[in-house]
């Protein structure tokens, strides 16, 4: 007499729990196009923001005057464990005939940056900032290597105090 | 012919399950040995996601070993983090602000949810609910944006540095963080009237796939898969470190050892995370977000061990240094790897259908395995 | 000739007669052979894919997502983009397969499908053929479609399939009992196995309400013995993508994977089109007896809406249950038909034979 109470309980408890299951799936159903979540993404681009600390990629903020901070002190070359930056600096002689070494070319292999953000944090003068992009896909290896900065930038002079 | 069917009945039928296959949750490759649809044999085979992870970090320096391990087990990237982070502080014998404390221990138990929410998802698309995948990566966003706003990563972060963090969360952290355990305490119990009480999915783990205590403890199962067999591993409970210590939380147990205990485990766990971080979110205390480290850190020779709980078990890491910028020896104890090695025991005898619950159940992770 | 949409038969009657009066009667029989078989073949492409939409727009909506809204609006023509993507693939060639079995047996699953469809009467007057044994007949022809899973996991020289097609040829032995047993519940009340005479019996009342409660419980276990014949749902064990990756039909590829494919979905129509008919009343409108104004309007609603509107959903609720539930396991999937399904069906025939005896359905 009791294995057929269970049997009956164990059943109807069944059916109970999957019709509990069938309501949570059916409220969804039914109060679908509000409980959407999915993102129509490259319809949204244009009002896609990601947040501030996104890490997209690495650039070098330049200001109006063309004029980036990066002293071409190899530390970013140095701190990155893939050894995806690469610094090409060249020696300027300057009108007091000093000899000083420029930033020539900041070389960014976005292919092997595994986004751990040691060279923006280590840089010591601030010379590199995360961007926003997030669409790297290429169709060659050689395009993923981007020169940070500009044709012709220059580093910034700082004025007042030496 | 009677020969024949002899030799039929004695035949074992392999299978090959992976590397690429549904439910093995990346490149992990099971040969199998069945009886019809019984279980004889399990037995797994490594390597496909192999990195040298472990050698790799004897040429980088101690700052830079954090985007690997990042990169071992990705659902408790920050846990990972953790452990390397906590070595080399304690090592140089540095005193950490309370506010990063207060950061770490939000952000691995934020972690903590977040991976247990992906192995709710996975749990229910290996038993074949699909609905219960979209609903478990649904919930999973909140938790991902708020890494994101803060860290700049949704799940690779590479937010802890030795010494600290490497920036200040986001001002809106705490907001985000308190909405998101609202709508989560809703959102779970919609979890159990979806599956934790369906009847088919308990008949399809209750008292499947036991591991005792003995072989949980001989194979070193920990986490919630070695907690659902009443092993006793906990290390934020036994061993607690950074703010564990402060705050009250239950370690979860359950007997049973099967199937269902590890799963429920995990619920539990989701809850008792929750717990935690309200205790904490309100008290963040203001300060500093890092101590000032050696831009060179140099551990002093000897060597190292420091373990944290993550999400799958204990993660441990093992240095020996020679006194230089790199390591000299890494090894990483990894939860999944110890895992595995039970499913043989775990799994022989049963159904297909129950090995793939099973292997659900014990939730590894491939590249946590291979290293 | 008065087409009348509330009454097919004067529709069907007047193509019969003008033919009648143009050729001899074998060529009549040719041509009608043949009308009905195009016919049948359109809807049938139509449905199917109509319903590999649906079933993914349904899905998505419970799973809080979009679904297909790609291609067309609201995603509409993504399954005639996804057949021409079938019909240009490769169909490749397995191993050491047999493949004289590995050939014929998607054309066996959808010939099984296709046969089922001429005994349904879609409206008044609307069906290919009206057996006496109209019942029988769907039971028998629905039950082929086994064979062809059977070869195609045979043929296939995979072990996947293998290990599939031996899972399907248990689950529906087992559960074409149930089907079987739920359905001569019915046909006791009814008193008639022609599905038109059904129909018709139902004008006062579907048998889901006048057949008190053991027609209902035949229902529900019509229900889950339906979706277990589909291989659908929680009872997909033959192609239990978790555990099998795709059963049966892993080494298919092409067009011949889609036979398969679009066999699934008739299947659940055809299944969800007899429940309509011997539980819901088919065609019939949802009439109460003595409200004759009611009556009245509802019987403004065609036929054909009432029982495309049924079916839908029956198919709704099957779709409820595959994307709601976790998959059995195959010993479990027994169980419930030979220790709990079976039984309790036993006892309905009884129960449903002592009510019909004792007159106390209406």
């Amino acid at each position: 007499m009791r294995g057929l109470i269970n049997y009956f309980s164990g059943m109807f408890n069944g059916i109970i729990s999957l019709v509990k299951g069938m309501g949570v799936t059916g409220k969804y159903f039914f109060t679908s196009p509000v409980t959407i979540v999915t993102q129509q993404y490259p319809e949204n681009r244009k009002t896609l923001e990601m947040f501030d600390a996104f890490k997209g990629e690495v650039t070098m903020p330049h200001n109006e005057n063309n004029e980036h901070k990066c002293t071409a002190c190899n530390i970013c070359q140095i701190n990155c464990p893939n050894g995806s930056i690469e610094v090409v600096s060249k020696d300027v002689v300057n009108e007091e005939g000093k000899k000083k070494k420029e930033l020539d070319k900041h070389h960014y292999n976005i292919g092997m940056c595994s986004f751990c953000g040691l060279c923006i944090k280590t840089c010591p003068s601030n010379a590199l900032a995360w961007g926003q992009e997030f669409e790297h896909a290429m169709f060659t290896r050689n395009k993923f290597v981007k020169t940070l900065n500009n044709e012709g930038s220059k580093l910034i002079q700082k004025k007042g105090v030496e | 012919m009677a020969e024949i069917i002899q030799d039929i009945q004695e035949q074992e039928y392999l299978i090959n399950m992976g590397p690429q296959h549904p439910s093995t949750h990346g490149v992990l490759r099971l040969v199998l040995s069945l009886r019809g649809e019984t279980v004889l044999s399990v037995q797994p085979h490594c390597g496909y996601i192999h990195r040298g992870i472990e050698k790799m970090c004897e040429r980088l320096t101690y700052q830079q070993i954090i985007h690997l391990t990042d990169r071992l087990d990705y659902l408790s990237a920050h846990i990972n983090n953790h452990a390397v982070c906590m070595l080399v502080e304690n090592a140089l014998g540095v005193e950490l602000p309370e506010r990063v404390k207060y950061i770490r221990t939000i952000m691995d138990e934020l972690a903590r949810i977040a991976s247990h929410q992906l192995w709710w998802c996975s749990f229910g698309m290996d038993l074949g609910a699909l609905t219960a995948f979209f609903y478990g990566l649904r919930d999973r966003e909140p938790i991902l944006d708020i890494f994101e706003e803060s860290t700049g990563g949704r799940l690779i972060q590479s937010y802890y540095t030795p010494g600290g963090l490497m920036k200040d969360i986001h001002p809106g952290f705490q907001k985000r963080v308190k909405d998101f355990i609202k709508m989560f305490r809703k959102k779970i119990n919609e979890y159990d009237q979806l599956l934790s009480g369906n009847v088919i999915m308990t008949q399809r783990t209750q008292g499947i796939g036991i591991l005792t205590e003995e072989e949980a403890i001989s194979f070193g199962v920990t986490g919630p898969s070695g907690r659902g067999s009443g092993f006793e591993c906990d290390i934020r409970k036994h061993h607690p470190y950074s703010l564990y210590n402060k705050v009250e939380f239950k370690e979860i147990l359950r007997t049973e050892g099967d199937s269902f205990a590890r799963y429920s485990v995990r619920m539990d766990e989701m809850r008792e995370s929750l717990n935690i971080i309200e205790q904490l979110i309100d008290n963040i205390p203001a300060g500093d977000f890092s101590v000032k480290m050696k831009p060179v850190i140099k551990l002093p020779e000897g060597e190292y061990y420091q373990r944290v709980e993550a999400a799958r078990g204990e993660f441990g890491v093992f240095i020996s240094s020679k006194g230089e910028k790199y390591p000299y020896r890494v090894k990483l104890r990894s939860p999944n790897f110890s895992n595995l090695s039970a499913l043989h025991s775990i799994a022989h005898g049963q159904k297909i259908a129950d090995l793939v619950a099973i292997g659900a159940s014990l939730d590894y992770v491939i590249p946590d395995i291979d290293r | 000739m008065e087409f009348n949409i509330y009454d097919f038969t004067s529709f069907t009657k007047w193509i019969d007669e003008s033919l009648n009066a143009a050729m001899s009667p074998f060529w009549v029989m040719i041509t009608e052979m043949a009308i009905i078989g195009v016919a049948i073949l359109a809807f049938y492409a139509l449905v199917g894919l109509f319903l590999v939409y649906a079933e993914r727009k349904v899905c998505a909506f419970m799973q809080n997502r979009v679904g297909p809204n790609r291609v067309g609006p609201f995603g509409i023509f993504q399954t005639i983009a996804d057949l021409l993507k079938l019909l240009m693939k490769e169909l490749v060639y397995i191993k050491n397969a047999d493949k004289l079995l590995f050939n014929i047996a998607p054309f066996i699953v959808i010939t099984a499908s296709f046969l089922a469809i001429a005994a349904i009467p879609f409206a008044k007057g609307l069906h290919a053929i009206d057996f006496n044994i109209g019942i029988f007949y769907v039971v028998a022809v629905s039950s082929l479609g086994v064979i062809g899973i059977l070869l195609a996991g045979w043929s296939s020289n995979s072990k996947y399939s293998l290990i599939g097609a031996m899972r399907s040829g248990a689950q529906i032995v087992s559960y074409e009992l149930s089907v079987g047993l739920s359905l001569i519940t019915m046909v006791i009340l009814s008193g008639s196995m022609q599905l038109s005479t059904i129909v018709e019996a139902q004008a006062n009342g579907w048998f889901i309400f006048t057949g008190h409660i053991p027609a209902i419980i035949a229902f529900v276990i019509y229900m889950i013995a339906a979706t277990a014949e589909t291989n659908r749902g929680p009872f997909d064990l033959a192609e239990a993508e978790s555990e099998l990756t795709a059963g049966f039909h892993t080494e298919y590829s092409g067009i011949r994977f889609a036979f398969f494919f679009l066999a699934e979905y008739m299947n659940m129509f055809i299944v969800a089109s007899i429940a309509a008919t011997i539980f819901w009343g088919g065609w019939m409108p949802f009439h109460v007896p003595g409200w004759e104004g009611f009556n009245t309007v509802m019987d403004y609603i065609p036929p054909f809406i009432w029982y495309i509107g049924k079916t839908a959903v029956i198919i709704f609720i099957m779709m409820l249950f595959k994307w709601t539930f976790p998959r059995l396991r195959i010993d479990q999937l027994l169980t419930l038909e030979w220790k709990y399904l079976l039984p309790i069906n036993l006892f309905n025939v009884v129960l449903m034979a002592f009510i019909v005896l004792m007159g106390w359905h209406w």
